[in-house]
């Protein structure tokens, strides 16, 4: 049974197996507006926690997302390259940016659950 | 800037009720998008009538016997020739023939002039012109008015269902049809359509009834910038500013050809001289290849990896179905299809020349 997190960035990672499939929050594609494009990482890329991991462009402006944790990425939601809008209208599902091995599982200790993610966005 | 120091639309609380997200822009709080979001809003333009309220723009209005005389002075204008009701897209430019606003001027009547300023202009664009002013005889009144913007195809048509006459004036002209309103067939999306300023109680009116027509919807300012990128239209601190001389930037056709020779703008020589040497880089539309957006402040380059200018306006064109941008390049550069790289953020995005507008205007001559 994943188990999932969130983060202060609006991000959500669903977390099985030591490999988190991470994207943005409802709350968070709502505030970027319509998304038309997404710059996809390379498989096999490592990262540290705070690295942009993604660009998400919506029409106006473009955003960075951040790996909330370390880890290398195993793989990126290629189907974002035909139909970006997927992050819209799907954040926590089909709309998923990228999934990562993660390195130092005790990272997620200092992520939120969801009860504290809803009271962080009021 | 933050919200606090920010200044408010008169009408901030309908906006608030139609769900608005608010930003900061020229100082202001502006309504950036509303529920329906920058894609369908830009659309609904395009097909429909969409209602921007821009009273962030400011109405000067100059009236005395030396108006023509400052506009003269003050623009590269004949602002004797501009027959009544009629509206002039010109420049206040710097003594070194930089652009410091752009602005619509319409003659109201035989000494009477109303002047469209850039919201983060205008303060700045007032004291210049009473600087002008000094020794002329004329009175120059910034006016308290809300001004909103229908623009579209259905425009016309939803204003005019109001009980406004909208059918007897063309593009580019401007009358007073009651006490304190100041309306013109003009607009900054490349379509159809009015822009109004009245006053605030007329405006929640006029809104309550346009808003009852199911054709008209609000309309933030992130589509208002989608749509005025398509249409080829500068925006004055972007596209144009004090270092942009109206040479490079493609706005001669704004001026004259006897006052580019004769006239006595501020200016003048600098612009003479521009005109002698011709421009060294020009304002031109940009097509970047495939999906991924080039933004203001990208570095562009040529095939040969030189230098070859900068993005200044950039984003999606939701109507051209592409990213869509403007930008400065060597003169050289300029022809359509000149293949061009835009670095984003170190990634080399292929893009090419495209001739401006993205989409064609629609606007109504008459």
């Amino acid at each position: 049974m994943p188990k999932t997190y969130y983060t202060e960035d609006h991000e959500w990672l669903s977390v099985e197996g030591g490999v988190a499939t991470i994207g943005i929050t409802d709350y968070a594609q709502e505030q970027l507006g319509d998304i038309v494009f997404v710059e996809l990482p390379e498989a096999g890329k490592a990262l540290a926690k705070g690295d942009t991991a993604v660009v998400v462009e919506s029409v106006k402006a473009a955003s960075d997302v951040y790996a909330p944790v370390d880890g290398e990425i195993t793989e990126a939601n290629e189907a974002l390259a035909s139909d970006p809008a997927l992050v819209n209208s799907a954040a926590t599902g089909d709309g998923w940016l990228w999934k990562m091995k993660l390195s130092d599982e005790s990272q997620l200790a200092g992520l939120m659950d969801e009860a504290a993610y809803k009271a962080h966005i009021g | 800037m933050t919200g606090d120091d920010a200044r408010h639309l008169p009408l901030e609380d309908i906006h608030r009720a139609a769900g608005a997200k608010f930003g900061p822009f020229a100082g202001w709080s502006m309504p950036l998008t509303y529920p329906a979001g920058v894609m369908k809003e830009h659309l609904h333009v395009r097909e429909h009538a969409g209602l921007f309220d821009i009273s962030h723009m400011k109405l000067f209005e100059v009236d005395g016997a030396d108006a023509v005389a400052l506009l003269d002075r003050a623009c590269p204008l004949d602002a004797g020739a501009i027959a009544a009701s009629q509206s002039k897209y010109t420049l206040l430019l710097n003594d070194k023939a930089g652009v410091l606003d752009d602005l619509i001027v319409t003659r109201l009547g035989g000494q009477r002039f109303m002047i469209v300023a850039n919201a983060g202009n205008a303060a700045a664009d007032e004291q210049h012109l009473r600087a002008l002013a000094r020794d002329l005889d004329m009175r120059i009144t910034p006016l308290e008015r809300v001004f909103l913007a229908i623009q579209g195809p259905e425009a016309s048509a939803a204003l005019s269902g109001t009980g406004i006459e909208t059918e007897a004036l063309t593009f580019m002209h401007g009358v007073e049809p009651k006490k304190d309103w100041f309306l013109t067939r003009s607009g900054y999306t490349g379509e159809d359509g009015f822009e109004i300023g009245l006053p605030e109680e007329d405006a929640r009116a006029l809104v309550a009834r346009l808003l009852g027509d199911e054709r008209v919807e609000w309309i933030g300012l992130a589509a208002r910038d989608s749509l005025r990128l398509e249409a080829g239209l500068c925006l004055h601190g972007q596209d144009i500013t004090a270092d942009t001389n109206p040479v490079d930037a493609g706005l001669m056709w704004a001026i004259p050809k006897e006052i580019r020779a004769t006239g006595a703008f501020v200016g003048a020589d600098a612009l003479r001289e521009a005109i002698a040497q011709g421009p060294a880089r020009k304002r031109v539309g940009l097509k970047p290849e495939g999906r991924q957006p080039v933004r203001a402040g990208s570095p562009l380059f040529d095939a040969d990896g030189n230098p070859a200018g900068t993005v200044t306006s950039g984003g999606f064109g939701p109507s051209a179905g592409h990213p869509v941008a403007m930008g400065y390049v060597a003169a050289a550069l300029a022809a359509p299809g000149t293949p061009l790289f835009a670095d984003v953020r170190g990634a080399k995005i292929p893009v090419s020349i495209h001739p401006l507008p993205f989409t064609p205007h629609r606007y109504r001559k008459g």
